[in-house]
């Protein structure tokens, strides 16, 4: 009997990796900008994404894949709104992974898209490790979570494109240090856009939806070229 | 909570290699898990107890080592591992920071047990991985 050591080197999640270049790559055929919105459950991710549809129908056509453990509510909220949108109940499983996602594009009419944004499972945890192939990833934090979360938990606050802080209206009633969120933000993720805003009032929408437009358009016309 | 596809994925890859060296048991396996990775060892290791079962793998002792978060400041240069609850730099207070270091997640070796017959077997007819011979 011989034992011998054998190098292996390989990232746990390769697996994943590969099938998240794979959505990425039937994104590209179709140009459809991907976006994957994270955040911790009740922080605005549904809000949000039918705010960013109320504010981009007229220039862009938007879809969405929304994971969630049960129900329909947050796909039939955007179907509501006008979006082209996809339920993937995960069954108990606390995020998505490239291959729920590759289910979720799947039976989207993806020629019919401009932007597609995926609403992950509602966790500050488990949805940081898993790559889905969107083109960028932006994590919804919102005031009364405290502004402890990106010290808290650092993986989330990694990778991402960009930061909204969600429900700045309630900012009197909070001890929510503004100076001290952002800092632990920037030096987790330097340079990273943050965009507070209030899907209550309204306040920071155009500037997050501005910003998203830009993206998906400097997108569609490197695709062009 | 997401430990079970992990350790699915760790299964996978360990399985593939030793298939590959036509090995007839996996005794160890050598994990580098950064702290910014968010898992849990037992929970890891609870989870492997299970899948492995029935398997070539079955019984093996997984090793796992751990890497600390670690920062960089672009200021003194000093490199660092925050104390809870902070980020910036203890050295001069900096708040122009870079993580340096804790988001290793990757199964580094196996060790593997191989039959000597099945190795000189493997000799005789070499490898013909991929290819279906047709009768």
């Amino acid at each position: 009997m011989d034992v011998i050591k054998v190098p292996v080197v390989e990232e746990i999640l390769s697996a994943n990796d590969q099938l998240a270049v794979a959505n990425r790559e039937l994104l590209d055929a179709n140009k459809v900008f991907g976006v994957n919105i994270m955040s911790s459950p009740g922080s605005g991710k549904t809000s949000t994404i039918v705010a960013t549809q109320e504010r981009l129908k007229d220039s862009l056509r938007l879809g969405m894949v929304d994971g969630d453990i049960a129900t329909t509510i947050d796909a039939d909220r955007a179907a509501e709104a006008g979006m082209q949108a996809v339920q993937i109940n995960t069954g108990g499983n606390c995020h998505l992974d490239a291959v729920m996602v590759s289910q979720g594009i799947r039976s989207l009419k993806l020629e019919d898209l401009d932007l597609m944004i995926i609403e992950n499972v509602g966790n500050l945890i488990c949805p940081s490790s898993f790559k889905l192939g969107t083109h960028i990833s932006v994590l919804i934090a919102s005031v009364p979570e405290g502004a402890d979360k990106p010290y808290k938990y650092p993986p989330m606050y990694r990778g991402v494109d960009a930061v909204i802080i969600n429900k700045i209206d309630v900012l009197p009633y909070f001890d929510f240090d503004m100076d001290y969120f952002v800092k632990g933000v920037e030096m987790l993720n330097p340079g990273v856009k943050s965009f507070p805003i209030s899907n209550k009032t309204g306040e920071g929408l155009d500037a997050w939806a501005d910003w998203l437009y830009e993206q998906v358009a400097a997108y569609q016309q490197s695709a062009a070229e | 909570m997401h430990e079970l596809p992990v350790t699915e994925s760790i299964l996978t890859i360990a399985l593939r290699y030793a298939e590959r060296e036509h090995a007839t048991s996996i005794s160890d396996l050598y994990l580098v898990i950064g702290d910014l990775s968010s898992i849990v060892d037992e929970s890891v290791q609870f989870y492997w107890d299970i899948i492995s079962r029935d398997t070539i793998a079955e019984g093996a002792t997984l090793h796992f080592e751990r890497t600390p978060m670690q920062m960089v400041c672009f200021d003194c240069g000093k490199t660092y591992r925050p104390e809870p609850g902070t980020l910036s730099c203890p050295g001069c207070g900096s708040t122009i920071v870079q993580v340096a270091g804790g988001e290793d997640f990757r199964l580094e070796a196996i060790t593997v047990e191989k039959d000597e017959n099945t190795e000189k077997a493997n000799e005789a007819a070499p490898s013909v991985d991929g290819v279906i011979e047709e009768t």
